[in-house]
């Protein structure tokens, strides 16, 4: 019945529970340094301010089952012709739900000749990734993915 | 040579090295790693291996109600991981060889495309440093290229028939060892650490000399002992988790564990690039977390045990391609 | 020793659209790992990547920890002239790292 006693602070136990929760501690914190839909939100307005978002003409190519959230490969394509007057300034890629809202900016202009960037990722969980064009006439266009991650990126240390 | 298969204690201790998490150390260049392993100065039995059980003490004490629930509980826990367990019993079988595909196979499709692209291929960056150490001078000595000219044509085949006996050490060694074993006896260099960038970057160099090319090692006579070893290291259970290689990679092959299928262990692609790793690692670095996630004691990096493992998976492997660098999850 | 693999078309026609495919070594250490004795390891990534053709910007990318390591980026430009194509790595730490690779424009 040693466990329904009340304990003395100065015990063994006592000792071990505070230091447990001690070092409990930090890792909660760390583990609420992240993104949420919330915060992604707020980074798109910061890239997009008050402009209207509409879907379409972009395409975020990523896998739907990732075996191994480290090494994502993925494709953003717009349709744009990319003359002077009409061409995709720049790519602005967003995630829910890792440490970070935002993943990276790619900045094209008219000399890119095609408007298709591809790298690879971590996702450190599943979620749902945006890109986001921004056109040279101020117009913004989005698409999304769902992805699930079975082994994740950057919270989960392995040995 | 040792009796592995009979008396526990009968097993070489492992090299003197700390043995803790798997693949955080990285011997320091010239110290650590040894061709020739010394034992510790008192031999240190690994526990024996019984089957896991669980006495009614772990379930609840006190309460005498709760014994008796812990206990039809503990029953039931127990009935039933004895039966999933017994279940895997069953004397594992080799794979048969037309059936044999390689952790590739596995992978899915993007991955393959990292792996099939050597524009894409992170394991390239490996072989690109390796290339510069091939043709990089220790001082007062030649470089690999001095000696063995162009790789291209001079390593062919060579890293699809290791490990290899070596007449020196009466034994197989890998290709880590024998690249060391040329620095320290040709190039009078320090030996680079296990899992360093240079020994990785060498390894890989030399070994995508012979991607495509068949496997072919431990097939000779002098290496037939140690396959053996290796393959009763293979088919032993270890560790907390009481589980064999083979119980996995021969038994349950393509089946599903935690969210990840489970290959056949075929080492065609080493050193190779691990997504999990987020870097070039060995064959060695793979089947420590591998003993690391049964929650054995893992063998130190060179230790003969890993060697003779290493050689019974590519002799169960003789035939495949040999895929280095190979990408994986 | 960071090693960079660079695939650049050797020969273009003029206005044909290339893809330019880049792997750099790099760790991208986000700064939210922690070393076996629980310490943080510090940030250390490639925050931008450019691609200068014949010294204009062409293409330019603001990297975060969330791409993977060793980034690999690929993209297109159009082949105007022959000349230079210089990429630029620029790390947190560090200098930063280039290679340039030669095109015949036809």
């Amino acid at each position: 019945m040693r466990h329904n006693e009340p304990q003395r602070p100065a015990t063994r136990r006592r000792f071990l529970a505070v230091a447990g929760g001690l070092a409990l501690a930090p890792i909660l914190v760390r583990r609420s340094a992240r993104a949420t839909p919330a915060t992604m939100a707020a980074a798109i307005r910061e890239a997009v301010g008050e402009a209207e978002v509409r879907e379409g003409k972009i395409t975020l190519e990523l896998p739907p089952l990732v075996e191994n959230g480290n090494a994502v490969p993925m494709t953003v394509t717009v349709e744009s012709p990319m003359t002077a007057a009409d061409h995709v300034k720049s790519i602005h890629v967003f995630d829910e739900k890792n440490p970070e809202p935002v993943i990276a900016t790619f900045h094209l202009g008219p000399r890119a000749g095609k408007a298709k960037i591809s790298t690879r990722v971590r996702l450190a969980d599943s979620q749902t990734v945006v890109a986001i064009a921004e056109m040279s006439d101020g117009s913004f266009w989005s698409a999304s993915a769902d992805m699930i991650v079975t082994l994740a990126a950057c919270i989960e240390e392995s040995p | 040579m040792t009796d592995a298969g009979h008396d526990a204690c009968s097993i070489p201790p492992p090299a003197s090295e700390a043995s803790g998490g798997e693949g955080g150390e990285r011997s320091e260049p010239g110290g650590g790693l040894s061709l020739f392993a010394r034992p510790p100065a008192e031999p240190k039995c690994p526990p024996p291996l019984t089957p896991p059980h669980h006495s009614l003490r772990e379930w609840g004490e006190g309460n005498p109600r709760a014994v008796c629930h812990s206990a039809t509980l503990a029953f039931l826990g127990v009935a039933t991981f004895l039966t999933i367990v017994c279940s895997l019993h069953a004397p594992a079988a080799e794979i048969p060889q037309d059936q044999r595909r390689s952790g590739a196979a596995f992978m899915s499709r993007e991955t393959q495309e990292m792996q099939e692209d050597d524009r894409a291929n992170p394991g390239m960056l490996s072989v690109l440093d390796g290339e510069a150490l091939w043709n990089d001078a220790p001082p007062g000595a030649k470089s690999c290229a001095g000696c063995h000219g162009d790789a291209a044509v001079s390593m062919k085949g060579v890293a699809a028939r290791y490990p290899a006996f070596d007449d020196a050490r009466s034994r197989p060694i890998d290709l880590e060892q024998r690249i060391n074993r040329c620095r320290t006896e040709h190039q009078h260099a320090p030996p680079f650490g296990w899992e360093t960038r240079e020994l990785l970057a060498l390894t890989t160099y030399v070994a995508k000399q012979s991607r495509g090319m068949p496997i072919t090692a431990g097939t000779d006579a002098r290496s037939r002992p140690f396959v053996e070893q290796g393959r009763v290291l293979f088919n032993r259970r270890q560790g907390q988790l009481d589980l064999s290689c083979a119980q996995c990679h021969d038994d349950n092959w393509g089946k599903r564990l935690a969210g990840s299928v489970i290959p056949q262990a075929h080492p065609t692609g080493y050193p190779e690039y691990r997504l999990e790793w987020q870097s070039m690692g060995s064959l060695q670095r793979r089947l420590r977390s591998c003993t690391f996630g049964v929650r054995a004691e893992q063998f130190a990096y060179g230790a003969p045990e890993q060697v003779d493992l290493e050689l019974y998976l590519m002799w169960r492997a003789r035939g495949m391609p040999l895929e280095t660098p190979a990408v994986r999850p | 020793m960071t090693q960079a693999l660079v695939n650049v078309p050797a020969k273009a026609k003029r206005g044909e659209v290339i893809e330019i495919k880049t792997l750099i070594s790099h760790p991208m250490e986000t700064g939210y790992r922690h070393d076996t004795n629980g310490a943080p390891i510090p940030r250390d990534i490639i925050h931008t990547f450019v691609a200068r053709y014949n010294g204009e910007e062409v293409f330019r990318a603001d990297l975060h920890p969330a791409i993977a390591a060793n980034p690999f980026i690929t993209f297109f430009t159009v082949a105007t002239e022959s000349g230079a194509i210089e990429l630029t790595w620029t790390p947190d730490h560090g200098e930063p790292v280039t290679q340039t690779a030669n095109i015949t424009v036809e």
